[in-house]
């Protein structure tokens, strides 16, 4: 038995429904970026898996990207959650309601 | 010297700015002399640059130019381009000699008017615009001078625009001559379509070549739209008489001596296409005889010196169309030229009338005037002969040279001369019925008005005006066709009426319209100085019914009041009322109402919670998943 | 051989790992798990040739990301702990249908060989991700093909400019102080003022 690139589909598919279930489910401002995160490496990994199977250098070039946009955005992401929870003590996204139409 | 034409109207032009920007630091008599001096300026200027059309026909042949000054618009071959030849040096000659006189007697008219310098600005400005509409050498920087002397008319006309019939009286001359303007746009659209250039130079150069005579009557009768409009011929006359709330050196410079002939010059610069169309020439004619008739009746009844004299300039317009209708250009022009020298004396002697009254213009609050303003008098007497056609002064050999043409003419156009001996004798009885209200007879104003002959500065042009229509009428009498060989070059290859050259029948013509003139100048003189009042009472009273039509002009006002006004207003209200409220304002309303309407039914969505949010984001990437399972990627 | 047991092995420590996210208590925990899921994915990395990529991923995500996950974990509190109670009524039983709904289309998609293409196993060419092929699609000014050298450029430089942008705004916000109090007495002082 050979390892396809289908197995790593299947592993990133899965690490990407874990990802979006812990998005949903938690409210802990930071878990649900930890989840972000695991759902932009599962997609990096369908990339690298993808690059190998198409022998096309393409792929890792896309991973590197996303690399550096989801570093971006957890400087930001980060900086937004420690400002809020010094005006308003709290990590739950729950209680923070102010943009309600 | 040719090369650099454009001075002419680069001199009021600056002066205007001068005075605009200057005008009101220099103060009162001082931002006059820049005024006068710079229409001054460009007579002496023209008079000279044209001295070669004088010496003889070849010379002036060749001496007719187009000054190229810079390319305008190429696409509709019109470059600021000015054409000198005789024709429009007459023109310039006449608008900047005239205007030249009234600039100096306004600066003793307008003495203490707190907008002194501002007069100054708008009458060289038009000076300005009225050069660039004679010297265009095409119909688009001809119509740019065109509705510039409109926009000066307009501002001159309401130039004191704190009376309620000013502002009123520049508003009904500028939407009336805009509705000429319609039709001479229209004109100029089709003369484009036809030459694919609206330049003088290939336009008119043998236009038969390329218009058919359908085209050219239609053109024709389109440039008389626009003609009429500005020339207030029938049916569009009517602001002329309400133009008279302007200054009266405006009323004699603008709404007598020059804006008002452009129409006429227009005829005579397209005489080329009219000489294509016997239709449209006659209908030009014809219009010309209607008003001329009809402007002479209303004139008989009025009351204000002004109005007289403005329907007085109808009529003698309506003499210079009837001359342009049937080819007779140089009668035409003659006219126009002794016109503007004897109707601006007219005007400018009933201002200083006017002034000396202490602004009354009633002419039945006048009367026994002659020994107090011995100037006025004897300079409005000439003026007053000379448009009853006496002989020898200027009006008599131009008038008489467009009734002979007319006569000459013959058929139909017999008719029109009929038209215009009447015209003649009603004209002599109503300048003759002012002459003798306002100058003889006892005084009829009141206590303290005390009238004064008027400063130096104002009589002044009053007198050159005076020696001018003593002698103007000898540029183109039978014995010497001055100006008929003056304009020849002009009217190349174009067919030109004359007088008829049998020494008898002229003679005979003269005598008959002389007589008509007399006639006139009697039965005014039975009815206004012999009578005594009661005996006129009674006279004018048998004639009340008329009368009144006159007074009214025909209630012509009136009908365009009830017919055209009021059914535009009601539309303009049931617009404002219904079609805004309801209509516009409902759409608009609807609208937002709409938008309201989705947003609070899309408000829930926007709940606040991330994770909300975070669960339709999953949403809409499954919805992008389905549709590839479905369709395809 | 080698790469179905090392599969498997990494495999199931990434998969624990993102458990570990998604169910601890303790978010120090949750790092801890994020940690083990970026490490197996940077072997899978070296499996696939791409080392280059793996070096980053260990670099940047391991190294910095994570280490500032426990920074902002350790600011907030490590000792709050998450109350598990569900607030938003409806949420969970809609997250259950859309992560069931994940589930069957991603099932679907492959059902359907809508993703074939994507997984063939045709033999292809070896890519070997090293730092100079990297560095050459990346900025390889001196290549004869220019435009295929100068492709990933401009998306180069815009992530450049995203992360200058992304830094600005995480000092901003870092300075940031919301003084409510002295900000309205300063608009009172200014009303006097303007009254005066």
């Amino acid at each position: 038995m050979i390892v396809t690139p289908g197995w790593y589909m299947t592993l990133a598919a899965v690490l990407f429904l874990i990802g979006s279930g812990g998005l949903l489910l938690r409210n802990n401002a930071l878990i649900m970026f930890m989840s972000i995160e695991l759902m932009l490496n599962a997609v990096n990994l369908t990339f690298v898996a993808a690059s190998r199977a198409h022998g096309d250098i393409g792929g890792q070039m896309a991973v590197l990207f996303v690399l550096v946009v989801a570093a971006a955005e957890v400087a930001v992401g980060l900086a937004i959650i420690v400002s809020i929870f010094r005006l308003r003590r709290t990590a739950s996204v729950d209680e923070l309601a102010e943009l309600r139409g | 010297m040719i090369d650099y034409l454009w001075i002419v109207i680069a001199l009021p032009l600056g002066a205007a700015l001068f005075n605009h920007f200057l005008g009101h630091r220099l103060g009162e008599p001082r931002s006059a002399v820049p005024a006068v001096l710079s229409v001054a300026g460009s007579f002496g200027y023209a008079a000279v640059a044209a001295r070669d059309f004088f010496v003889s026909a070849t010379a002036a042949e060749e001496a007719v130019t187009v000054v190229h000054l810079f390319d305008w618009i190429p696409g509709l071959g019109a470059g600021a381009e000015l054409l000198w030849d005789p024709l429009s040096a007459t023109m310039t000659l006449g608008v900047t000699g005239v205007g030249a006189l009234i600039h100096l007697y306004s600066a003793g008219y307008m003495h203490g008017d707190p907008r002194f310098s501002r007069f100054f600005t708008y009458l060289n400005l038009f000076i300005a615009s009225m050069l660039i509409l004679v010297l265009a050498n095409n119909f688009a920087l001809l119509f740019v001078g065109w509705e510039l002397v409109g926009l000066c008319s307009y501002l001159l006309i309401s130039f004191w625009y704190t009376r309620p019939s000013a502002a009123a009286a520049g508003k009904k001359a500028f939407v009336v001559n805009r509705i000429g303007d319609f039709g001479f746009m229209v004109a100029l659209m089709i003369i484009f379509l036809t030459f694919g250039t609206l330049s003088y130079t290939e336009v008119l150069h043998n236009p038969g070549a390329v218009m058919g005579a359908g085209t050219a009557t239609a053109v024709g009768l389109l440039l008389l739209v626009g003609a009429a409009g500005k020339s207030a011929q029938l049916p569009l006359h009517v602001w002329l008489p309400d133009a008279m709330e302007g200054p009266t050196p405006v009323s004699a410079l603008i709404h007598a001596a020059t804006m008002v002939t452009a129409g006429v010059y227009l005829v005579a610069r397209c005489g080329a296409i009219f000489a294509l169309s016997e239709i449209a020439g006659g209908v030009v004619a014809t219009v010309g005889a209607a008003t001329a008739l009809l402007a002479a009746t209303i004139a008989i009844a009025q009351r204000d010196i002004k109005r007289v004299l403005a329907y007085s300039t109808i009529s003698q317009l309506g003499y210079m169309f009837m001359a342009v209708g049937v080819a007779g250009y140089v009668a035409g022009l003659f006219h126009l030229l002794t016109h503007a020298v004897f109707k601006a004396l007219l005007f400018l002697g009933a201002g200083s009338v006017i002034h000396a009254m202490r602004d009354e213009q009633d002419m039945n609050r006048m009367g026994g005037l002659r020994a107090k303003m011995p100037f006025t008098h004897a300079t409005m007497l000439i003026a007053t002969l000379s448009i009853a056609g006496i002989p020898p002064l200027a009006g008599f050999w131009s008038k008489d040279e467009i009734l002979a043409v007319l006569f000459y003419k013959g058929g139909y156009f017999l008719v029109l001369w009929g038209v215009g001996l009447v015209t003649a004798l009603l004209t002599a009885f109503y300048m003759a019925r002012q002459y003798f209200l306002v100058f003889t007879g006892p005084a009829r104003w009141e206590e303290g008005a005390n009238p004064h002959e008027s400063p130096r500065i104002m009589t002044a042009p009053l007198v050159i005006l005076g020696a001018l229509t003593l002698v103007i009428g000898f540029v183109n009498t039978p014995f010497r066709l001055g100006l008929e060989h003056f304009l020849e070059p002009v009217f190349h290859g174009v067919p030109v009426a004359h007088a008829p050259e049998d020494g008898l029948l002229l003679t005979s013509l003269a005598l008959v319209s002389v007589g008509a003139g007399l006639v006139g100048i009697f039965i005014a003189y039975l009815v206004y100085y012999r009578s005594a009042d009661q005996v006129r009472e009674r006279l004018l009273g048998r004639v009340r019914r008329p009368l009144m039509a006159f007074e009214h002009g025909y209630w012509i006002d009136d009908v365009y009041g009830n017919l055209i006004v009021k059914p535009g207003r009601r539309l303009a209200e049931w617009s404002a009322d219904w079609v805004d409220q309801r209509v516009i304002d409902g759409l608009v309303n609807g609208l937002g109402g709409l938008v309201r309407h989705l947003g609070e039914l899309l408000r829930p969505l926007q709940s606040g919670f991330v994770r909300a949010y975070g669960s339709l984001l999953t949403i809409g990437a499954l919805v992008v998943v389905a549709w590839m399972v479905i369709r395809g990627l | 051989m080698v790469e179905m047991v090392v599969f498997i092995l990494m495999g199931a420590v990434a998969l624990a790992g993102a458990l570990g996210v998604v169910m601890a208590r303790n978010p120090v925990y949750g790092a801890m798990g994020l940690m083990a899921t970026l490490f197996a994915l940077a072997v899978f990395y070296v499996v696939h040739l791409a080392h280059f990529v793996a070096v980053v991923q260990v670099i940047v995500y391991a190294g910095a990301v994570i280490t500032l996950f426990l920074f902002v974990i350790m600011f907030v509190g490590v000792d709050r702990a998450e109350s598990l109670t569900e607030k938003l009524s409806l949420q969970r039983p809609a997250a259950l249908i859309i992560l069931v709904g994940v589930v069957v289309l991603t099932g679907a998609l492959v059902v359907t060989d809508r993703f074939d293409w994507v997984i063939s196993t045709a033999e292809p060419a070896q890519v070997v991700g090293s730092i100079e092929e990297i560095g050459e699609n990346l900025i390889s000014v001196g290549s004869s093909d220019v435009r295929q050298a100068s492709r990933w450029l401009l998306p180069f430089e815009a992530t450049s400019l995203l992360l200058v942008v992304a830094a600005v705004g995480a000092i901003s916000l870092a300075f940031y102080r919301p003084r409510r109090s002295e900000e309205e007495t300063g608009t009172s002082d200014s009303d006097t003022g303007s009254n005066r």
